[in-house]
């Protein structure tokens, strides 16, 4: 799967990267706190966020995410939009939840690359 | 890169428009010197985390990081009002962070951890009322 093919499954607005759209996408992460994003994903990975500020694509070249997904609709300025261009950041919409862009790229075969949850008992010891 | 290399930076306390360029550039440095991309992330990340401190908490802080071909050494020397309890601080999800750092992303406890959590040796010390410095060892192969 490549960007474009995340660009049509969440029903994205595309706002700046368009030379990055056939970047491959093999896994992704969602978090709005970024210490979560650099402490928890790793170098390639697409990131959903509903955090639209200048530290999300600070983060984001920092830990090398793949291209941003702006969820809930929300929209950055013409100035992150710049920022982002000037990284190599593709930055993206979709109008979906965050629980929702998640859930349609996980059954489309996109796994999480947060590494927090390996220890986690996948059985219910209640 | 044969022979050691050294520079260093100054970080101002609540600057937030510019929080993150000096790890942008440190990044970019090590790019240009060769280092390998996973021990540059590495570096990124607590270079970045360290800075988001002494943005949020301290007023200046100067960072001197030094490469060689066997290892990378950063040193963060901040100015400010420094940290009452360190272990406490250093446990993740322990915050003291304003309303105003939340809302970048940060604040939620995880920078000092994530700082350790990338570095191969961390020390830090902390004295009330003048300042915290860190010293992040990472090594390279």
């Amino acid at each position: 799967m490549v960007l474009s093919d995340v660009q049509d499954l969440l029903r994205c607005v595309l706002f700046s990267g368009e030379e990055f759209m056939n970047r491959p996408v093999t896994y992704g992460c969602a978090s709005d706190l970024m210490s979560d994003v650099l402490a928890f994903s790793a170098a390639g990975a697409l990131l959903m966020t509903g955090l639209v500020n200048v530290q999300t694509v600070q983060t984001a070249h920092i830990a090398e995410i793949n291209a941003i997904i702006f969820v809930r609709g929300k929209r950055p300025d013409k100035k992150l939009i710049a920022f982002a261009q000037g990284k190599g950041i593709p930055l993206l919409g979709t109008p979906y939840s965050m629980y929702e862009a998640c859930g349609i790229l996980y059954r489309a075969g996109i796994p999480s690359t947060m590494k927090c949850g390996q220890n986690v008992s996948t059985t219910n010891s209640a | 890169m044969d022979s050691p290399f050294s520079r260093s930076f100054t970080i101002q306390g609540k600057n937030f428009p510019d929080a993150g360029n000096v790890s942008t550039e440190i990044k970019t440095m090590l790019k240009e010197l060769g280092v390998d991309p996973a021990i540059i992330r590495r570096v990124a990340i607590a270079t970045y985390e360290a800075e988001m401190n002494v943005v949020m908490y301290a007023d200046e802080a100067i960072l001197i990081i030094e490469v060689t071909p066997h290892v990378i050494t950063i040193l963060i020397d901040d100015r400010g009002p420094g940290i009452p309890d360190v272990e406490l601080a250093m446990q993740e999800g322990y915050s003291t962070a304003t309303h105003e750092m939340r809302e970048m992303g940060f604040g939620a406890g995880m920078g000092l951890a994530n700082i350790k959590r990338n570095s191969d040796e961390f020390t830090i010390a902390s004295t009330v009322g003048r300042g915290t410095t860190l010293k992040i060892t990472i090594t390279i192969n």
